[in-house]
């Protein structure tokens, strides 16, 4: 009798405490919530994290940089080439290398796809969480176009470790440009679809329009990024404010909610798609042709000192500090996950809903674990 | 914004402040005791007020550890580092968990991979390892089954 | 003996005159009831087997892919694999769970629908039961499967199908209402609660085009409520796999498990054969009230055709929603009856009251 009660606090008011994961369909990934209820209502919620803790910043202490990139990857796996290009504009900006032009175009285009694919299966998987489970199969038909054509440019669809410290590990597929220009021809079409199955239907604002609110002092202070914290109003994307590789030569709308509550964050993120597709527009036509990496020395040593680069994936703000000692393996790296500050503030948002409400919620900030516990 | 104005501004009330190498971003190099003080004094700040804590860090230099806060100003898109370094023997630090919420997390990462134990925090329990793992990110973390010395 | 199919009346009488003539009149009646009893039971397999696939089906095509195509023609003996392996499983018992609550709870659930499917007519003639008060019974038989469904939450002891059982029971409780009113509406026009007589007062026009405005609403309120029922479609919170619990049926494994999943099936063709029954004519052929040509034409296609087409319409019509819709939370969708589908159910009573008197309808 002892075991089976263990897991279970009852007090005197009728509270009881329940797990949610570290298995569970709706968390996306091994991630414990120890949820405290009140009959349907939620009085706090405590996140566990460190079921997937690979120690990747400590592995990274006794790798050479290009072989950290790899690491990256695993990381945030949806926005793995985001990753990939933060760690390489550190190590380039530390060794003071000017990329050619047409690696930060390639750069860019790769990561409005990748923006565009995560926000896909974040789309997808949002819809089953809530039951309308076609979703999920609409989505992922779509994102098979943009899988395939990394497929053929690098050989693999979700990890590709593309970027080196000095420009790209070899030149794109010389069918990159004309599939690219296919598939944004294709999606346009598809994507007001998206708009008719999920962004219009009643039971859907019933479910998430003054669920889950988050003001703008509260998206600060608890550092949330990415579409989560504009769909609060607070403007925070780095690609404007603090522009890397080719997002100073392109126009761009930073997309801007003040609501606060899930609805807002569900636009936000249906609104950067039409973005990232405008971005790729504006570059994939003009990509200049003067060579695919930079001359780099056989083996990197960065000058002694601390170097700091901020990049926006598609979750939010990720920095690499990247500190060295003038060895060929850095002495410390730091990434700061945009996830790691999304997850924490779960609790301050998702307590006085319902269960329901907290699925939609976690939904909405678009949690990846693995980034969360490196 | 102006970082030279707030140098001034800052040596004009705290003393030991050194400026840091600006590879960067402009830095401040300060004592370890002053700390909350002067995050206070940069939160606050009539010019633009620091208020996104965006990292939270620390790094083993062999001799001493270095805890790093790195701030943004939102409305005047200024970035400052804030540097302190703290005594590897025993690492005490005053927390600031009470000013930004989401300190309260990065300063239990560090304190779970480094030992850097935070003053008055509200809950510094562990966030990823077990109870008795040690500190990794330690220069001289030995472990003889998983890590491989080259 | 004679079989007329568009008049089936004709082959059950001579059944009966059959065994009346070979034996006493107490076993005919006996021999009659097994037979019918036997009849259901293997409708109830095959049907049920049948909804199972074509959900299946239905699904993949919304939802742009195949569907079951490997075991059998099309994938047809799908069901028959699911149901063996359902069967080879292990049936796991629970510590102190009161155990037969927990053995009985998924009989209750199928005798509820076994019930009400007594009283539906399927064809001229084809009917077991016709009561004079056809559809107060329906009603009230379909009532016993939450007694089936808080019996299943209570006995599993465990606190998340207990959870599972009072939503569902909550839900289906404050639909049934719903249901009822909706139904009224149609029994106001024809006059009778008898399903033969409402089903030949259609001779003219079906009651959702004869009745126009208010059996429209009431259409629409009789569907909503019953997706809701049947705990189906966007009403499946009690049940969904991303909520927290599976539901009242989480305890249960193997056969039982399959008992519950038929049930929710035949509880499904029951509320489309209602609602075939009530609104759209049941058996009889599409007829508009004058056109004797057009009426002729209607009549060559046997009834029993026309009342399978209708029901796998209605069917359909319910698996769409399914697949499309995001579900509702417990309190939206106890808003939504008793806010408002009660009040239009209400409102739409008055109403029918008010065209019945005045003649104003068909």
């Amino acid at each position: 009798m002892s075991e089976e009660v263990k897991n279970i606090i009852v007090s005197e008011n009728e509270d009881y405490v329940i797990n949610m994961g570290p298995q569970h369909p709706s968390t996306h990934g091994v991630l414990r919530l120890e949820v405290c209820l009140n009959g349907e209502t939620v009085k706090w919620l405590r996140p566990h994290c460190g079921y997937i803790h690979r120690g990747i910043e400590k592995m990274c202490e006794s790798l050479t940089y290009p072989q950290i990139i790899h690491l990256t990857d695993r990381m945030d796996y949806l926005s793995a080439h985001i990753n990939n290009e933060a760690v390489c504009l550190c190590v380039e900006k530390a060794l003071e290398v000017e990329v050619p032009e047409r690696v930060k175009y390639i750069r860019t285009i790769l990561a409005e796809l990748t923006r565009l694919n995560s926000h896909q299966l974040w789309w997808s998987a949002f819809g089953m969480d809530l039951g309308a489970l076609t979703t999920f199969f609409y989505g992922l038909r779509d994102r098979e176009k943009i899988l395939d054509i990394f497929e053929e440019s690098f050989g693999s669809r979700l990890l590709h470790s593309f970027n080196t410290p000095g420009g790209l590990m070899h030149d794109v597929h010389p069918n990159f440009q004309k599939h690219i220009k296919e598939f944004i021809k294709y999606f346009r079409k598809k994507l007001p679809e998206y708009n008719q199955l999920l962004t219009d239907n009643v039971i859907f604002h019933e479910r998430s329009k003054g669920v889950g609110y988050l003001t703008k002092e509260e998206a600060i202070a608890w550092g949330v990024t990415g579409p989560s914290g504009r769909g609060s109003g607070f403007e925070c994307d780095i690609r404007k404010h603090y522009p890397y590789s080719a997002y100073d030569k392109v126009e761009f709308n930073e997309i801007l909610y003040t609501e606060g509550d899930t609805f807002a964050r569900y636009k936000a993120r249906m609104d950067e798609m039409w973005e990232s597709m405008n971005i790729i527009e504006q570059l994939v036509d003009n990509i200049p042709d003067d060579g695919h990496t930079a001359k780099m020395k056989a083996v990197l040593k960065l000058p002694e000192g601390e170097y700091n680069q901020r990049v926006e994936t598609a979750r939010g703000e990720l920095d690499v500090l990247i500190k060295s000692d003038g060895n060929k393996t850095p002495t410390r790296v730091k990434f700061r996950s945009p996830n790691f500050n999304n997850l924490f503030v779960l609790n301050k948002i998702a307590s006085g809903g319902k269960i329901a409400d907290l699925v939609a919620i976690s939904g909405s900030l678009d949690l990846v674990i693995p980034d969360i516990d490196r | 914004m102006d970082i030279s104005q707030l140098k001034i501004k800052l040596g004009e009330k705290f003393k030991g402040i050194e400026e840091a190498d600006k590879i960067d971003l402009s830095g401040f190099i300060v004592p370890a005791d002053q700390l909350h003080e002067i995050i206070v004094f940069l939160k606050e700040y009539e010019k633009g007020k620091f208020n996104y804590l965006f990292n939270l860090t620390c790094t083993d230099n062999g001799d001493s550890f270095t805890m790093l806060y790195y701030m943004e100003s939102v409305e005047e898109r200024a970035n400052v580092v804030v540097k302190t370094n703290i005594d590897r023997e025993k690492p005490v630090i005053p927390t600031v968990a009470d000013l930004f919420p989401a300190a309260e997390y990065l300063e239990r990462e560090v304190y779970d991979l480094f030992g850097v134990v935070f003053e008055n925090h509200p809950d510094l329990r562990r966030l990823f390892l077990e109870d008795d793992f040690g500190y990794p990110l330690r220069k001289d973390f030995k472990d003889e089954i998983n890590i491989i010395e080259r | 003996m004679s079989f007329n199919i568009y008049d089936l009346s004709s082959f059950t009488s001579s059944i009966d005159k059959g065994l009346n003539s070979a034996m006493t009149p107490f076993w005919a009646t006996a021999l009659e009831f097994v037979i019918i009893g036997l009849v259901f039971l293997l409708f109830y397999a095959v049907v049920g087997l049948f909804l199972v696939y074509a959900e299946r089906k239905v699904c993949a095509i919304i939802q742009n892919r195949v569907g079951p195509n490997r075991v059998g023609k099309w994938g047809l003996m799908q069901t028959v694999a699911d149901l063996i392996k359902l069967l080879t499983k292990e049936l796991i018992p629970i510590k102190r769970s009161d155990k037969l609550l927990f053995n009985i709870a998924p009989f209750i659930v199928i005798l509820a629908s076994f019930m009400a499917i007594a009283a539906i007519p399927f064809s001229k003639g084809l009917q077991a039961i016709d009561f004079n008060i056809g559809i107060f019974y329906i009603i009230a038989v379909s009532s016993l499967g939450v007694v089936g469904i808080l019996l299943a939450g209570w006995s599993s002891n465990s606190k998340y199908s207990l959870i599972g059982a009072m939503r569902s029971g909550a839900q289906i409780v404050s639909y049934e209402l719903s249901v009822g009113l909706s139904l009224l509406t149609i029994v106001i026009f024809a006059g009778s609660m008898q399903l033969s007589t409402i089903v030949e007062s259609q001779a003219d026009g079906w009651w959702l085009f004869k009745g126009h405005i208010s059996a429209f609403i009431a259409f629409i309120v009789f569907l909503i409520a019953s997706t809701a029922e049947t705990n189906r479609g966007p009403f499946d919170l009690a049940e969904a796999e991303s909520e927290l619990t599976a539901g009242f049926h989480t305890e249960y494994s193997g056969i039982k498990f399959a008992f519950f999943f038929l049930a929710e099936y035949m509880n499904m063709f029951i509320v489309a054969s209602i609602a075939v029954t009530v609104f759209l004519g049941g058996w009889m052929p599409l007829h508009i009230g004058g056109w004797a040509g057009f009426n002729h034409i209607m009549d060559f296609i046997p009834p029993l055709v026309w009342y399978i087409m209708k029901t796998a319409f209605i069917i359909y019509v319910i698996m769409w929603f399914k697949w499309t819709f995001p579900r509702l939370r417990i309190d939206q969708l106890l808003t939504l009856e008793w806010k408002y589908l009660l009040p239009i159910n209400l409102v739409n009573i008055v109403l029918v009251a008010f065209l019945t008197l005045m003649g104003w309808y068909f």
